[in-house]
């Protein structure tokens, strides 16, 4: 692993720059551990033969398909973290039901809207696990994703007029603020405070 | 005992699962444009393949079946969301969408950049 030759000119964002040799080494053998994991469980089970297996395919997946750089910053924290899984599930839970009500009622045309949500932490991660997590929870569906000024846009099915998007946004926002409350740094615990959690208009 | 339970457990869990997912089938044919089917395309299935996943795990509890379980659920909620907005953002750039369903859109009032999108 030489300096993989990651495409540089596309912004890696500040915290990456600032960032030491030390940290990328440290970025690289945490995603090959997390591969040499992988192995094993696709095999079914550890032992040694997998462990150096993994090891070798590992190193090879980084050095032949290396990614931008993407750093974590923050520190994870178990209470939070957990609150946002029980969350998780039961919006995961209660929106397919509702999904699949609206899919079986008969001579329902739902309709939808497309809005813009800026994020309040606009990090590669952050960006990447909101998008993710809302995306998963059903009735939302990310569409365009503008990487500079961190926002989001959602398609949100099942509306019924002005009053819903607003709600949808502020539960795109609580997701953000949950993931970064389990996740995030303390600079960017204080960015959710500082900028005040309404409507995500652009400049 | 425990057996027994956790027999049935798994077997609600995968009829659950099998309800969703044919729910999301239901919901791609009836739903009127492509965004709302990719709604239902995606969606119902995540829990329901969770659910589906969680069954057979009841069922076979062996510890290599839960690993390769275990992957399989933390790929599949890596990955749907990546393809739900890859189909959904050609959708909307190819114009392939009923405006006359949408209450906003504020991707179009983005400005340049994204004028290909839509017709009208």
């Amino acid at each position: 692993m030489t300096g993989s030759p990651e495409p540089a000119p596309d912004a890696p964002g500040p915290a990456v720059v600032g960032r030491g040799r030390l940290g990328r080494w440290r970025d690289q053998a945490v995603a090959l551990g997390w591969l040499v994991v992988v192995w094993n469980l696709l095999w079914g089970d550890i032992n040694w033969a997998n462990l150096v297996g993994g090891l070798l395919v590992g190193a090879a997946v980084l050095v032949f398909y290396p990614l931008p750089a993407v750093s974590f910053g923050g520190r994870l924290r178990p209470w939070p973290l957990l609150a946002f899984a029980g969350r998780f599930a039961v919006e995961l839970v209660s929106a397919s039901l509702h999904i699949a009500r609206i899919a079986v009622q008969p001579g329902y045309r739902p309709r939808g809207a497309i809005i813009a949500v800026r994020l309040r932490v606009a990090t590669d991660l952050n960006l990447a696990l909101t998008a993710e997590v809302v995306s998963l929870v059903p009735g939302t569906l990310i569409l365009e994703v503008d990487r500079d000024s961190g926002t989001l846009y959602l398609h949100v099915l099942d509306t019924h007029g002005p009053a819903d998007l607003g709600v949808a946004r502020a539960r795109a926002l609580a997701v953000e603020r949950r993931i970064v409350r389990a996740v995030g740094s303390t600079s960017e615990l204080r960015r959710l405070d500082v900028t005040s959690p309404e409507k995500g208009t652009r400049p | 005992m425990i057996a027994t339970i956790a027999d049935w457990l798994g077997a609600g869990c995968l009829v659950a699962g099998a309800l969703l997912a044919l729910a999301a089938g239901i919901g791609v044919l009836r739903f009127p444009d492509a965004l709302s089917r990719m709604h239902a395309a995606t969606k119902p299935q995540v829990l329901g393949v969770l659910l589906l996943l969680l069954g057979i795990a009841l069922r076979l509890r062996s510890p290599a079946d839960l690993g390769m379980i275990l992957l399989v659920a933390v790929f599949q909620l890596a990955t749907a969301p990546v393809a739900a907005q890859m189909i959904g953002r050609a959708a909307y750039r190819s114009g392939r969408l009923d405006r006359s369903l949408l209450d906003a859109d504020e991707l179009a009032e983005r400005g340049p950049g994204s004028g290909s999108a839509g017709p009208a």
